[in-house]
């Protein structure tokens, strides 16, 4: 998985659990949490997602990994890489 | 006996609390079972059928009302977190509401979804308490949705920025009325919650009235994979080393979970534990219903959507010596919301609900009860219309009537399981949810969230917090900064 498909995978997942929120123009190096209407409890739900539907558990240590896409890409993609290697 | 059901969660009581946190927990695959004594879903906020007719209990208006756009708010949240659209629930808006003091309730305050209506109100009738009552908003808009956690006096609050006694009592009359548990004043934190629930935002309702939004409810819980089992109440947990070890149901079948969520409030989960820690609630209403062949507007009652009223000097709000406190109430016409052109309810509901003595209303013989409740019916409704435009001819009220309906402490009681038929529960909250039991949990009206929306953020926040969040057991006491926020 590239860089630029695992942000494709943590928007789809924003765009299911924030379905209001306009999500053409996020930025890629803005904090999500300035950019959206995205509280902890979202922040949550996105984890979740992630376990749920990609197999990825992210520690409440590493929740502060996903603040903005560049971040999540640099933390999660080597996360589905390493997934995809085992199966 | 030992059949051995075995559950991720188990919670108790399918109310909007329980329903809420189901989907949550459901969604992320726990496995879940609600379990519910009575044999319809809705608790406080359930409906009836009677005589062909359908009947909604608790709701007279879903409170946290915005329109689609408005982001950061209470409904936004519960729709996100439940993943429902805006659309599925069908709100419609109303007309506008009053609050009505003197014996006729010739003060009177206006306020709609619009708060610059309840503003101009408030600098018309009390031009000098205007900056005083911007600061109470001001305060209410920076008051975090799950409130500051400060244990607080709301009416010792509103002073220090309104000194206005009759002021003071407006604006809390509606609070309390739609809220509180607490006798004579609010804890601070229920009064920013409710402030913002009825002013900043507004009242709504669906069409079909609180089904339509059970409906959507059981349809998610149903679709996340949640089991749900009716008629089957929780008859005791069994305690061991400071855990729900197990449940035992009326049917006398135990069950075993992981974690409980108990929606049933506080007294009535340490009832369950053979204890009584918990301070007993206080607060019981009765409510009459008058079902009429037209809307209320042709009776000449205008477009009020609910009108809060009180005759005397000063605003009560506590238990009543007698049966019924008749003083003040609180008045509501269904018909009045904006349903759409062509869309509206088939027949006229004149609703009115006053506090009411539960220790007044138990224990009588059944003739005695009824010939009460036939009594205080008209001295209710009475005392209501002082606050409507009057009727002519004076007996059109009774001439539109096709049927009625009436509840009282005892009858809230019976049908809910909650304590004393008190639907705003314990005067005193546990906002943290957490109780003497490591893996037990608070979640509905005494975890101290309020109204339709707020039964429903709180089942979905203890969830969160207690079970989709933490690890299991982990020690209590975290605090309100989560250092790893992203």
């Amino acid at each position: 998985m590239t860089n630029e498909e695992c942000k494709k995978a943590v928007l789809d997942i924003i765009a299911d659990i924030a379905p209001d929120e306009d999500l053409s123009n996020v930025k890629p190096d803005v904090r999500l949490r300035d950019q959206l209407q995205l509280d902890s409890m979202d922040f949550l739900d996105i984890v979740m997602e992630l376990r749920k539907r990609h197999g990825i558990e992210v520690p409440e240590a590493d929740y502060m990994r996903l603040a903005s896409l560049d971040s999540c890409a640099e933390y999660l993609t080597p996360k589905f890489n390493a997934l995809a290697a085992k199966s | 006996m030992n059949s051995g059901s075995h559950y991720d969660v188990a919670i108790i009581g399918a109310g909007l609390s329980g329903l809420a946190a189901g989907i949550r927990l459901a969604h992320f695959g726990r496995k879940v079972c609600i379990f519910e004594r009575h044999n319809a879903v809705g608790g406080l906020n359930g409906f009836y059928s009677l005589g062909g007719r359908k009947y909604d209990v608790g709701l007279h208006a879903v409170t946290n009302f915005v329109p689609s756009g408005v982001k950061g708010t209470p409904l936004g949240k519960i729709l996100r977190q439940l993943r429902i659209d805006r659309d599925e629930f069908a709100l419609c808006p109303q007309k506008g509401s009053r609050v009505a003091f003197g014996p006729k309730g010739e003060t009177a305050l206006r306020f709609t979804n619009d708060f610059s209506v309840l503003e101009a109100g408030v600098a018309s009738l009390f031009p000098r308490q205007a900056d005083g009552f911007a600061g109470i908003a001001r305060f209410v808009r920076e008051t975090p949705l799950a409130g500051r956690g400060t244990q607080g006096s709301a009416r010792e609050f509103i002073r220090t920025l309104v000194r206005d006694p009759l002021l003071e009592d407006m604006l809390l009359c509606p609070l309390m009325f739609y809220g509180s548990a607490r006798e004579e004043d609010m804890d601070l934190d229920q009064f920013a919650i409710m402030f913002r629930a009825l002013y900043l935002e507004g009242f709504a309702r669906p069409l079909e009235g609180v089904r339509v939004m059970m409906r959507v409810l059981l349809e998610k819980y149903r679709e996340a994979g949640g089991e749900r089992r009716m008629k089957c109440g929780v008859r005791s947990i069994v305690v061991r080393e400071g855990r729900a070890a197990a449940l035992v149901l009326d049917t006398g079948e135990e069950v075993v979970a992981a974690q409980v969520l108990s929606s049933i409030g506080n007294a009535e989960t340490d009832a369950l534990m053979g204890s009584s820690r918990a301070e007993p609630p206080r607060l019981g209403y009765v409510e009459t219903i008058s079902v009429l062949d037209r809307p209320p507007s042709e009776l000449g009652w205008g477009d009020d959507t609910i009108v809060f009223y009180n005759d005397s000097e000063r605003f009560g709000y506590r238990n009543p010596p007698g049966q019924v406190d008749v003083r003040s109430g609180i008045i509501c016409f269904p018909n009045n919301f904006e349903y759409g052109p062509g869309r509206g309810l088939k027949e006229g509901f004149f609703r009115v609900t006053c506090l009411a003595n539960y220790d007044a209303w138990s224990n009588l013989p059944e003739d005695t009860y009824r010939a009460d409740k036939l009594r205080w019916f008209g001295a209710m409704q009475g005392s209501a219309m002082r606050f409507l435009p009057p009727l002519s001819p004076p007996d059109a009220l009774g001439r539109a009537t096709v049927a009625t309906d009436m509840f009282t402490p005892t009858t809230v009681e019976h049908y809910t399981g909650h304590l004393r038929g008190a639907i705003y529960g314990s005067p005193v909250k546990n906002p943290g949810g957490r109780t003497a039991l490591s893996n037990l949990y608070l979640c509905g009206t005494d975890q101290g969230m309020l109204g339709i929306v707020g039964s429903m953020l709180s089942g979905i926040t203890m969830a969160n917090q207690h079970i989709l969040r933490a690890q299991p057991e982990r020690t209590p006491a975290r605090g309100s900064a989560n250092p790893g926020d992203p």
